[in-house]
């Protein structure tokens, strides 16, 4: 790129515009182009979804502070939503269902005010070990307190509450869908615009060096501690349409298990990138809806994705994309099919070794009773059989050494790329 | 009399066996500035393998066996996994431990299926130690509470007394300089790391059968060890030590009290009905709040010592 | 900024300052006196104290006993981002910039606080004017207008250093303490930051801890001497270099080596 422009820290302007016409356009159609009732309980929960993992990642990346209670704010904020759902049917008083995100909005802010006072006073791993305790706290109290946590069973609604308004009555999932629609719009776009503001960008500071925004003014705590309510009464919107669409809330909304959930799956999307948990919220349902259906070993999957997320690309599936973006915004991208190749295909099958041990594993441990063979990518498998392990066994073998000579292959051209454009960048010569 | 006696020996046992766990995590993070969040992971990791090799070949030499399996893949761990990732920062290697606690999690519902099992006190300590008046001391619990203390005193002895011990000391505070005078530091941490996820392996031997061998077992305990650390001060053994017996005890005594805020207005003679506002509150036992006291410490530390009981002042 | 500095006889006063880290003693007993808009240097042997010193009075530290007053007003117990606010910044002898954010941005977060918008999330970034042309200017005054967008970590070292006295200076602060500014430069690169930090501080008050001879004689109205935690000497450059035991304690054979270097 020689015509003297210099190379913009975040992504290009063009591909930003396109990214939220694609982001409104996809949300409002895609119930048009997937119409079973399970595309649209997916699509529903996707749309919770990417507002708990971009409120998450307002702390975590954007922030720097990693948090093992964010089910504390989205769980409660779901509670208050339910409680005021059923004390609108009984007819306490009138509130459209449309607005019940907010309260659970406000019930988010309020607790992560009086959690929040507690749990900010330090930061680091320090921080995410009392997030941690605090969670456990609010877990364990759900099961004391039955008459606000409803005990074992959870708290029930019916979200079809008086008479429609506009002919929306919200029994149909679909318009439950477009009222989840709407509000992950709006919730995006505002917590996109926080990211421009001051305390947004004095978020990050503090992120990158807590002690130099100290020294420009800054109390840090503060900025922590004012990220965290925000997140806090984004997460409890997402409660409220949680609890909207289940119509039932349960301690285990509030679980560290949860909590837990939230972190994987922010993190597996990225979160260098502000759509980085977006792609996160998509890999979370359909892990959960989709992946479940095809194996037991899902969780197992999950995990050993994760630790290789953390160990090999810490920044998520997000840095992938943008990293491999900026190879070709250099016009570099070339060089990278072959590598890619290699890797992809000493990838496949050291998946199809690991993957059928474990499968095999699973089926002898757990489904004796259903015999012991089983279907595996198209072949009849026999956990009785030595043939079958031994099989396994040989393919895992020979992936692990296809993936090391092909990993070291890939490597070393990326890092020659890499390091080709760091010296263009260190001299100016964008 | 004697409930207190016996609670309070119960009390330090628990108390003890948490220290065996919270020892550990301390002694890797004030090395490697790591939070293991996979050490009751790890402890779980113990109390199954025990499990089975007492199966196999009885208890006595899993006592000895599954503490060194735990530490060998704790050391492998460290070395091909968490190594890599130090150079990402500490929140990263936090996430990495959180991984393998998913993973571990999985793993051991893989091997040995989703229900508890059944992982027994061996016959030669199953019974009572002692009596006081009507109530007895188990056998078992007195062995745990002997195998803790030698732990400790071993981990003591082998810090100060031996020169793997002194470079490890100095290790803890300046790895730079101790590399610098030719001592192999990666190896010393991959060592400690180790050792550390042995403590936790062989609390999880004397543990799983005291209490549940279950695949739950590792989130119960786990986050009241993160509790012990931060209340205790981040990175300080005798800090630990302390806050492990207090939530040990408290606890022990907290599930055998059936009292509440209501008994004690009784007391006084105020009565106060279901329909009064706080009721719910007001009724709950000291048996069902146990559960979450660890947790009230944690947030009652923080508000009024939040540099933990014995925490250096600067976090 | 705060309180007027014509108010108070010296911008940055240390009464008898004692630090101990356990039981060693590093500060013994420093006492110092900077009027408002002097440049003045701190040098010293190393282990003297000098970066102790500069963390008791940017408050990063806590003083054992002694008192730090800055513009006449006691900065004990104060937190950094207090004594920040009362008209002091600093820079590090280690880059301690933000290196995810661009060099505008790294910029722009050191002139927020100064100009009111603090914990603000209902104003946007963009329409901040006066930030903006702020922001502008002191990116031209470090000469880093060419790196605008670039990560502040992709800088090269001297643009880092440079970046860093930006940081420094960008709030406004009138007493600005640079630690060790031109370590690791060569001498050209010295040289223009000499002109850098001469361009910033017009009408501030300067302390510089520095080991760079030419630098101090260059810059300096007045020296302090640091050894072993005290100051031994506080005078015109002129005066430091014929003092005898500064020749001694410091100098030693190289107090002939500048006589060139007179301003």
């Amino acid at each position: 790129m020689t015509d003297g422009q210099n190379l913009k820290f975040v992504p290009f302007d063009v591909g930003r515009s396109a990214l939220w016409i694609f982001f409104v356009v996809a949300l409002l159609v895609s119930p048009l182009i997937w119409t079973s009732s399970l595309s649209l309980t997916i699509l529903s929960q996707i749309g919770t979804l990417i507002i708990v993992c971009l409120s998450y990642n307002m702390m975590l990346g954007q922030s720097g502070m990693l948090s093992f209670g964010h089910a504390v704010y989205v769980g409660l904020g779901a509670f208050m939503s339910i409680h005021v759902m059923n004390a609108v049917t009984k007819g306490a008083f009138w509130m459209p269902i449309s607005l019940v995100p907010l309260i659970g909005g406000i019930a988010g802010a309020f607790f992560s005010v009086l959690f929040g006072y507690v749990t900010t006073k330090k930061s680091g791993t320090t921080f995410a070990m009392i997030t941690l305790g605090i969670g456990e706290l609010v877990a364990a109290s759900s099961l004391m307190l039955p008459e606000f946590f409803g005990g074992e069973a959870g708290i029930t609604t019916n979200r079809v509450i008086g008479s429609p308004v506009l002919g929306i009555t919200y029994g149909p999932q679909i318009q439950v869908y477009y009222l989840i629609a709407i509000w992950c719009l709006i919730c995006t776009a505002a917590m996109y615009a926080f990211t421009l503001t001051p305390l947004g960008r004095m978020a990050n500071a503090v992120r990158d060096n807590p002690e130099r925004a100290e020294f420009v003014g800054y109390n840090t705590q503060r900025v922590r501690y004012f990220v965290m309510i925000i997140a806090g009464f984004f997460a409890g919107i997402a409660g409220g349409l949680g609890a909207i669409n289940f119509e039932i809330v349960s301690s285990e909304n509030v679980s560290t298990v949860r909590s837990g959930a939230y972190l994987l799956f922010t993190f597996l999307g990225g979160v260098g990138f502000f759509f980085g948990p977006i792609i996160g919220a998509v890999i979370f349902v359909l892990s959960f809806v989709v992946l479940s259906e095809l194996t037991k070993a899902w969780l197992l999957y999950l995990g050993i994705f994760f630790l290789l997320m953390v160990m090999y690309a810490p920044g998520g599936i997000a840095s992938l994309i943008m990293m491999n973006a900026r190879v070709a915004q250099f016009k570099k991208f070339g060089r990278l099919w072959l590598p890619y190749a290699a890797v992809l295909g000493a990838g496949i099958v050291l998946f199809l070794g690991v993957t059928s041990l474990i499968e095999l594993v699973y089926h002898y441990q757990l489904e004796s009773a259903g015999g012991t063979t089983l279907k595996l990518y198209g072949f009849v498998a026999d956990t009785s059989t030595v043939s079958t392990w031994a099989t396994a066994v040989i393919v895992t073998a020979i992936g692990i050494v296809l993936m090391t000579f092909a990993s070291r292959y890939f490597k070393r051209i990326w890092g020659g790329i890499q390091t080709e454009i760091q010296l263009l960048i260190e001299r100016g010569l964008v | 009399m004697e409930f207190f006696l016996i609670s309070l020996l119960n009390g330090v046992s628990y108390g003890l066996l948490l220290f065996m766990l919270s020892s550990g995590l301390t002694l890797i993070f004030s090395m490697m500035g790591v939070l293991n969040f996979a050490h009751a992971s790890f402890y779980m990791l113990g109390a199954y393998i025990a499990y089975q090799i007492s199966v196999w070949v009885g208890f006595w030499p899993a006592l000895f066996i599954a503490p060194v399996v735990v530490g060998v893949a704790g050391a492998l761990f460290e070395r091909y996994s968490l190594r890599r990732v130090h150079k990402f920062g500490h929140v990263p290697e936090l996430l990495v431990t959180f991984g393998l606690s998913y993973v571990v999690g999985e793993f051991v519902q893989l091997i040995w299926g989703r229900a508890p099992v059944d992982y027994r006190i061996p016959a030669g300590l199953d019974g009572a130690l002692f009596t006081i008046y009507t109530t007895t001391f188990p056998a078992y619990r007195g062995f745990m509470m002997l195998v803790a203390v030698l732990m400790l005193l071993g981990v003591y002895l082998l810090f100060t007394r031996t020169r793997v011990g002194l470079v490890i000391q100095g290790a803890l505070s300046h790895p730079d300089m101790v590399e610098a005078l030719g001592h192999n530091v990666p190896r010393v941490f991959m060592m400690v790391f180790g050792g550390g996820c042995a403590l936790a392996g062989l609390a999880g031997v004397i543990g799983g059968n005291a209490f549940v061998t279950e695949p739950g077992m590792a989130l119960t305990v786990g986050s009241i060890i993160f509790v012990v650390v931060v209340v205790g001060g981040m990175g300080s053994l005798a800090g630990a030590f302390i806050a492990s017996l207090l939530i040990g005890i408290l606890q022990t005594f907290a599930v055998a009290l059936d009292y509440s805020l209501l008994t004690l207005f009784a007391k006084g003679g105020a009565t106060i009905g279901p329909d009064n506002a706080l009721y719910p509150v007001l009724k709950l036992t000291i048996s069902q709040v146990a559960p979450i006291l660890p947790y009230l410490l944690l947030v009652l530390i923080l508000i009024f010592r939040p540099r933990g009981l014995m925490g250096k002042r600067d976090d | 900024m705060s309180t007027d500095p014509k108010s108070a006889a010296y911008a940055i006063q240390l009464l008898d300052v004692r630090k101990n880290f356990g039981k060693s003693e590093i500060i013994r007993g420093a006492n110092l006196a900077i009027p408002p808009g002097e440049r003045h240097a701190v040098i010293g042997p190393n282990g003297a104290g000098k970066s102790t010193l500069f963390n008791l009075i940017s408050g990063r530290f806590d003083v054992s006993s002694g008192d730090i007053q800055l513009n006449g007003r006691s900065t004990l117990g104060l937190t950094p981002f207090e004594i920040n606010r009362l008209g002091l910044s600093r820079s590090f002898q280690i880059t301690n910039i933000f290196h995810r954010l661009s060099v505008f941005e790294n910029i722009r977060c050191a002139v927020l606080w100064s100009l009111g918008y603090k914990y603000s999330f209902w104003h946007s970034l963009a329409r901040l004017r006066d930030a903006r042309l702020r922001s502008e200017e002191i990116l031209e005054q470090i000469g880093l207008r060419k790196r605008h967008d670039v990560a502040a970590g992709l800088l090269t070292y001297a643009e880092q250093r440079a970046l860093e006295i930006g940081i420094t200076v960008a709030g406004g602060a009138n007493v600005i303490l640079l630690d060790e500014p031109t370590a690791g430069m060569s001498r050209s690169e010295s040289d223009h930051a000499v002109e850098l930090i001469r361009k910033v501080t017009v009408g501030k008050t300067l302390i510089m801890v520095e080991h760079d001879m030419s630098v101090v004689f260059g810059l300096a109205d007045r020296i302090s001497v640091l050894v072993y935690g005290e100051v031994i000497a506080t005078d015109v450059p002129a005066k430091i270099r014929e003092n005898a035991k500064v020749q001694e304690a410091y100098l030693g054979a190289h107090a002939g080596d500048h006589a060139e270097a007179e301003p």
